[in-house]
């Protein structure tokens, strides 16, 4: 296993997530884990579908969200494609994605207050980033011949447009549709900030221990996702697009002195705003990185790696579920249902169901990243292997497992997980709103205390910290020649 | 006057000598068939012809550089993107102009694809597609045509009309061929290519399809 690369990266892995063990607080403080749990489970199978009302308003606001920040930041995405050639751009363009959008609605909140504007903005802006990013990568690969065949005074913007991005158009759209899926889970959790989506009512219930209703905002929400291919038909596009801003809801009256102030003055480092210049910045600045950016960056960094292992082994015996190599269609589609679930469940609302669960600690952190990135890895994984040609009389059962197919998917397997390192980071980092102190848990509390300025600084430690990631693990991929065209990011 | 000119024009594939070293002149209204077996080189020479071409030259590759997601009209349009203001080429994207649209569909119906305006490109048979090349090269009313295999996938009376209307568009060209029939009728001058140089190159008249036999 040592010879080889990716054993050797496997190992090393491993290594570093079991050293990580010790230093994390993985313990279970509830008095009564299970018993809450089972109310949950209680709740989930006896939905109250009764308020009518208050779900329909949830969900269209949720879609509406979703609709226009998801557009908009296509349309963006895909101006900015058309200038990704220079470096410049694409800086900006990593830069903006390498913020989470709670972080992005966290800001606008300070801005704009709670109004549509906020949650809009706060989908459209990363995503416009990793739209620009994914739309260049499939408009680079098309085919270049017609562009060739054009007249040869042509211009480049009309070659584009009349070449290479009708050449990409078919990818393009069914990127376009993945992301809708990962804007819904965006537009969702939004609410537990404070925005009207899913989130909000989700968290009022919990919090007054309507399990029921719990159940029935999850239930409607699966259901909502599983059917995409059904209600999310091409003609039918345009007009969700025409009727969700008006599904948006009116939200609060924009106050823009607030807006003007946020800008020029609360996020002013304070050592500047008050006259003591750069000498006050110094202090200022090293006070935030020993007291909150360092030790957030410790506990992002710790919790991160045993998240990562844990989807890796939780999506290599997941795949199995829906692998045809394995017999029995009612377990197959058992093992569907489980693996939509997992993986149409927002990462956040995972964590903050088993946190009430099991009380404050990385436990459920770790548990819901692993939960959610574990499923869209081992449902990537095992429609992979079904492509895999076995051998007339091929070994059954775990033999079949463990020598046939696992070694075959676990390259691929591998750039899966790497490629969502950075995705798991972001995700980390955010989880401290929750109350585990990784670097959200810093930059909620500077918001609580209103100091800005701080807020700000941490966002961009988390940026920085994030593209660093993105940067290794495409290193790691490179190195262990590892290519597989991404699927979803957030 | 010569339209084209090159000298010790040369190309390598993997390391490996492809084509030339050869020089060639073009003389304006010369009608050129390129003759010689496949693999000879006669695209390669054509496709280098092409990047040293002035503008104004139309250029019909053997994979024919059709964007099978656009429509037929947009794929015939696009022999004219270098004529119209970037505004009035990105509406004719999004929505055909009654202006361009009538001359498309005049060449579309002399070449039998009348009914086909609309449909994608994509949908098309082989024939068909490579008609629509050809109605984009028409379009294009250029000075220089440069053709490789514009009607391998027609059959013979239908080939003939389709040659005759390039030619009688582009009074200069060269078209590789490997049809030795149809590269004596519509042709003024024959070049054989054979192992990446010139082989043969003669004006038609004084040729016989016995004569071009060796080259393949």
């Amino acid at each position: 296993m040592l010879r080889s690369r990716t054993g050797l990266t496997t190992l090393a892995f491993i290594g570093v997530a079991l050293a990580c063990l010790p230093f994390s607080d993985l313990a279970i403080t509830t008095l009564n884990p299970w018993q809450e749990l089972q109310r949950l489970l209680y709740g989930l199978v006896t939905p109250d579908l009764t308020a009518t009302n208050e779900l329909f308003t949830a969900f269209t606001r949720t879609l509406a969200y979703a609709f226009t920040g998801v557009a908009l930041g296509a349309v963006i995405g895909f101006l900015l494609t058309t200038l990704f050639s220079s470096r410049l751009v694409r800086a900006f363009c990593a830069f903006i994605r390498s913020i989470h959008e709670i972080f992005w609605a966290l800001i606008f909140l300070q801005c704009f207050g709670i109004h549509p504007l906020s949650g809009v903005l706060a989908i459209a802006i990363p995503f416009a980033g990793i739209f620009a990013k994914v739309y260049s990568e499939i408009i680079d690969e098309a085919d270049p011949l017609p562009a060739r065949a054009a007249p040869k005074n042509t211009r480049r913007l009309l070659r584009y447009f009349f070449t290479q991005v009708p050449e990409a158009w078919p990818h393009l759209r069914t990127y376009t549709a993945y992301r809708l899926e990962c804007g819904l889970r965006s537009s969702a959790i939004l609410g537990f900030i404070g925005l009207p989506t899913l989130g909000f009512h989700l968290e009022a219930a919990f919090s007054q221990g309507y399990y029921s209703q719990v159940g029935a905002l999850l239930l409607v929400f699966y259901v909502l996702i599983a059917t995409m291919r059904l209600w999310l038909r091409p003609r039918l596009v345009p007009v969700y697009l025409l009727a969700a801003p008006f599904f948006l809801g009116e939200g609060l009256p924009i106050i823009w002195g607030n807006v003007t102030r946020f800008v020029t003055q609360d996020i002013v480092p304070r050592p500047l705003r008050e006259g003591e210049g750069w000498e006050g910045l110094q202090p200022w600045l090293t006070e935030i990185l020993a007291n909150q950016a360092l030790p957030g960056i410790w506990n992002t960094l710790l919790l991160t790696q045993m998240a990562l292992v844990a989807t890796g082994v939780l999506a290599l015996l997941a795949f199995p579920l829906i692998s045809t190599h394995f017999t029995g269609p009612v377990r197959r589609t058992s093992g569907h249902v489980l693996l939509v679930i997992a993986r149409s469940t927002p990462e956040y609302m995972l964590a903050y169901l088993l946190l009430q669960l099991w009380g404050p600690s990385m436990l459920p952190a770790v548990v819901a990243l692993a939960l959610h990135n574990g499923g869209i890895i081992g449902h990537l994984v095992g429609r992979m292997s079904d492509e895999v040609p076995l051998r007339k009389g091929a070994p059954i059962g775990f033999n079949r497992y463990a020598w046939e197919l696992v070694p075959r998917v676990y390259p691929p397997f591998l750039a899966f997980l790497f490629y969502r390192w950075e995705i798991i980071m972001r995700e980390t980092a955010i989880l401290g709103i929750l109350g585990i102190t990784t670097l959200g848990f810093y930059v909620e509390g500077a918001i609580q205390e209103i100091r800005f300025d701080r807020a700000m600084v941490l966002i961009l430690i988390t940026a920085l910290l994030n593209i660093g990631v993105d940067a290794l693990s495409r290193r790691i991929r490179a190195w262990l020649r590892l290519r597989t065209r991404p699927t979803c990011e957030a | 006057m010569a339209i084209l000119a090159v000298n010790d024009l040369s190309a390598s594939y993997g390391g490996e000598r492809v084509l030339g070293p050869l020089s060639l002149s073009l003389a304006s209204g010369e009608r050129v068939a390129l003759v010689g077996r496949s693999g000879a080189g006669k695209s390669t020479l054509l496709s280098l012809l092409y990047d040293e071409a002035e503008s104004g030259t139309a250029y019909m590759p053997q994979d024919l550089g059709l964007v099978d997601t656009l429509s037929v009209f947009h794929n015939v349009y696009m022999g004219q993107l270098d004529r119209h203001t970037t505004l009035y080429s990105l509406c004719n994207l999004l929505f055909p102009l009654k202006k361009p649209r009538g001359e498309v569909q005049g060449i579309l119906d002399r070449l039998g694809l009348g009914d086909k305006l609309r449909e994608p490109a994509g949908e098309l048979s082989g024939g068909q597609r490579q008609r629509v090349a050809v109605a984009r090269a028409l379009y294009q009313q250029g000075s220089l045509l440069l053709a490789d295999e514009p009607v391998s996938a027609l059959d013979g009376p239908l080939a003939r009309r389709v040659m005759a209307a390039l030619t009688e568009a582009y009074p200069t060209s060269v078209i590789a061929l490997h049809d030795v029939e149809l590269a004596l009728a519509f042709s003024d001058r024959i070049i054989g290519i054979q192992d990446g140089h010139i082989a043969l190159d003669e004006p038609s008249a004084r040729l016989t399809a016995a004569d071009l036999q060796p080259l393949y």
